[in-house]
């Protein structure tokens, strides 16, 4: 057979597949939804999960080198003032600060802003340095007043400096950012104790030793390298686990629904047809070829469409769907606006997971009801 | 035109609307500036952790939480908030 007959053949074979699957259309087109649907699901996850984890991946590298904390009885406790300079010491550090931060619950609009004193704050002691989040649900603008109770009673009023830019609000959109003397007198904190002490080591590959080294100074701490930092978010947003398993497990039990009940066996209908294409003369093979076309058809269908559609859903809609889930109780979040990162091999891994066993699933039941006596399966 | 036609022409517009998706992936410009953006506030600010469950310190700070954080009212008492359902606990060492 030469090529151009070959192709002429698929063709027609792809024109009845089309015809016979007009004649369902109803089935056919829901079964399309259904399919579309768990595509967009599982995809739109793994879009998310894999921009979601790009980007604390780019942007966790400017984070501390190693953070250093107290422990008492398990808890993160403050450290003391004195600590910072024994750990300058340690060789191979370039140099430690002692930080300052924690959170601040806001009774008004039930949000909890986390209070970060930057190490070179730029406002002066009146003033904060508020979170795109912070500034829309208390709706403050740059110029605003805004009253935060310290721990004795008392009520102290900022100036809002500015509004920290939107584009960095993944990671900025709860902070309030203000002066050593403001956080000090706004917790009543003791001026020689920090909340942690931040690690600057020059040379990466230096870092895990500098935590040990840590331990052994201060063997009730915890040294939190930035690989640890990393890692975290990298095992968060991992597909085996967490947030994506959640979302995944469903839409991949809807799937397997789906396959199961088009594996389990034809209608009588298809049954019938498949009876009467054997009687006029068609081949085993090209019944098979007819079902195979009609499993690729309907899987790329659904495959593409939900794809594309996720893939808006994610990057343009900015994952309006599973804001609800991602937010959980929380009411300061930020605008999911993330740049598209696309993993080829997992798209891959969603190809061959959806499409491949549904076109096997088509053309099971077919090869058995086709190998089967026409008169027997018309009958 | 025939059917196969239709669906040839379905198909390529589709794989078109995907390399369009692509292309779009590679071509925002803008977000790569966004990127920098929330690298260098990172930087600045030694910040260590995503802002995107702000409801209890241990999920706004997942890398700085210690491992009894989420299950602090008691021993044993049952993580509450709905976001530890979806953020699996860190990696034992």
């Amino acid at each position: 057979m030469t090529a151009r007959a070959w192709l002429e053949r698929q063709r027609s074979l792809l024109d009845y597949t089309l015809a016979s699957l007009g004649r369902r259309r109803a089935k056919n087109l829901s079964l399309l939804l259904v399919y579309g649907l768990v595509v967009f699901a599982v995809a739109s996850t793994l879009l998310l999960a894999e921009a979601l984890r790009a980007e604390a991946t780019a942007a966790l590298r400017g984070a501390p080198d190693v953070v250093v904390q107290r422990l008492q009885a398990g808890r993160h406790d403050l450290i003391a003032a004195a600590e910072v300079e024994r750990l300058a010491a340690i060789r191979g550090v370039e140099r430690a600060a002692g930080r300052r931060w924690g959170y601040l619950y806001r009774p008004v609009s039930k949000a909890n802003l986390t209070v970060l004193v930057p190490e070179r704050f730029w406002g002066s002691d009146g003033e904060v340095v508020i979170g795109e989040g912070v500034a829309r649900v208390e709706h403050l603008s740059a110029g605003a007043t805004i009253y935060l109770p310290t721990g004795s009673g008392e009520v102290l009023a900022f100036t809002v400096r500015e509004v920290i830019p939107p584009e960095s609000s993944r990671f900025t959109t709860d902070l309030l950012l203000l002066s050593e003397a403001s956080f000090l007198r706004l917790f009543g904190a003791a001026p020689d104790r920090y909340t942690d002490i931040a690690l600057t080591v020059p040379n990466a590959r230096e870092i895990p030793k500098v935590a040990e080294k840590v331990l052994l100074l201060l063997p009730g701490a915890r040294a939190i390298t930035r690989l640890e930092m990393s890692r975290t978010y990298q095992s968060i947003f991992d597909w085996r686990s967490g947030l994506v398993m959640a979302m995944l497990s469903a839409a991949l039990l809807a799937f397997a629904l789906v396959a199961w009940d088009k594996a389990a066996g034809l209608s009588a209908e298809e049954r019938r047809e498949i009876g009467i294409l054997k009687a006029i003369g068609w081949d085993v093979s090209d019944v098979l070829l007819v079902k195979a076309w009609e499993g690729a058809v309907v899987s790329a269908a659904a495959f593409t469409g939900g794809l594309v559609a996720a893939y808006l859903h994610v990057f343009v809609g900015s994952a309006a769907l599973f804001a609800p889930v991602l937010q959980g109780w929380s009411t300061l979040s930020p605008r999911l606006h993330l740049a598209p990162a696309l993993d080829g091999l997992q798209l891959a891994t969603l190809f061959f997971l959806t499409v491949v066993p549904y076109t096997v699933a088509t053309v099971v039941p077919a090869w058995r009801s086709a190998t089967a006596d026409p008169d027997a399966v018309m009958r | 035109m025939r059917p196969s036609d239709r669906l040839l022409v379905a198909l390529a517009l589709a794989w078109l609307a995907l390399v369009g998706c692509w292309l779009h992936a590679t071509l925002r410009v803008r977000e790569a500036n966004d990127h920098r953006a929330a690298a260098a506030m990172v930087r600045r600010l030694g910040l260590t952790d995503l802002a995107l469950f702000t409801e209890a310190r241990y999920t706004r700070h997942p890398s700085q939480a210690d491992r009894f954080a989420p299950f602090q009212d008691h021993p044993g008492a049952v993580e509450h908030f709905p976001t530890g359902s979806v953020v699996a606990p860190p990696e034992g060492p």
